[in-house]
């Protein structure tokens, strides 16, 4: 659950979403649900000349299950407030 | 896409799919559930490589299980329509490894 807070935190956010079949896919955070399925908006592939299959796309639906990687802006992460949860959440609540 | 996570704001549009063993295949969304699992009518592949221009399938009505699924893109009908499929060349993707 707490992934799922704080991704729904950087809604609006420019990230880029790294994939198992090492596509990766920036755009603007649109929404995240509760399987960490992420959708974009404004989407471009990082290497369009290597990868031209999504050259039509701007807006898409990511499997959560295929994500290796969600790069984050700089100041998208406040580790210690992110340290303190995760803490609390491997108490138990 | 303008509403929550799932998949209701593509309904009846035209989407690009992109499966975990790299096909991609592009059909009009007519029903989803929560495991992904996808219902693509007027379905074609679009086969890639670097010999010749990208092949497209006639497929017809599917059924892609959420279990295989990588991605689901919006196609834009403009940006669709520009592309200059028999000119363009590429590896096919690769599959995804877990």
């Amino acid at each position: 659950m707490l992934f799922f807070s704080y991704f729904k935190d950087l809604v609006g956010r420019e990230v880029t979403v790294e994939l198992k079949n090492d596509l990766a896919i920036r755009g603007t955070l649109h929404s995240v649900d509760q399987y960490l399925n992420i959708k974009l908006e404004n989407t471009r592939v990082v290497d369009q000349d290597k990868y031209p299959h999504m050259l039509s796309v701007r807006n898409c639906f990511i499997r959560g299950s295929v994500v290796r990687y969600v790069q984050l802006p700089p100041d998208g992460v406040d580790v210690d407030l992110l340290h303190d949860a995760t803490r609390r959440e491997a108490r138990g609540g | 896409m303008s509403t929550g996570p799932g998949l209701e704001s593509l309904v009846d549009q035209q989407i690009s799919v992109i499966t975990n063993d790299g096909r991609n295949i592009v059909g009009v969304l007519k029903g989803f559930d929560q495991a992904t699992n996808i219902i693509l009518d007027e379905s074609h592949e679009r086969v890639y490589s670097t010999k010749e221009g990208v092949q497209q399938l006639v497929l017809g009505l599917y059924i892609i299980r959420g279990d295989n699924i990588s991605i689901v893109g919006e196609v834009d009908e403009e940006l669709d329509a520009h592309l200059d499929l028999s000119n363009l060349r590429a590896h096919p993707l690769k599959p995804v490894i877990h």
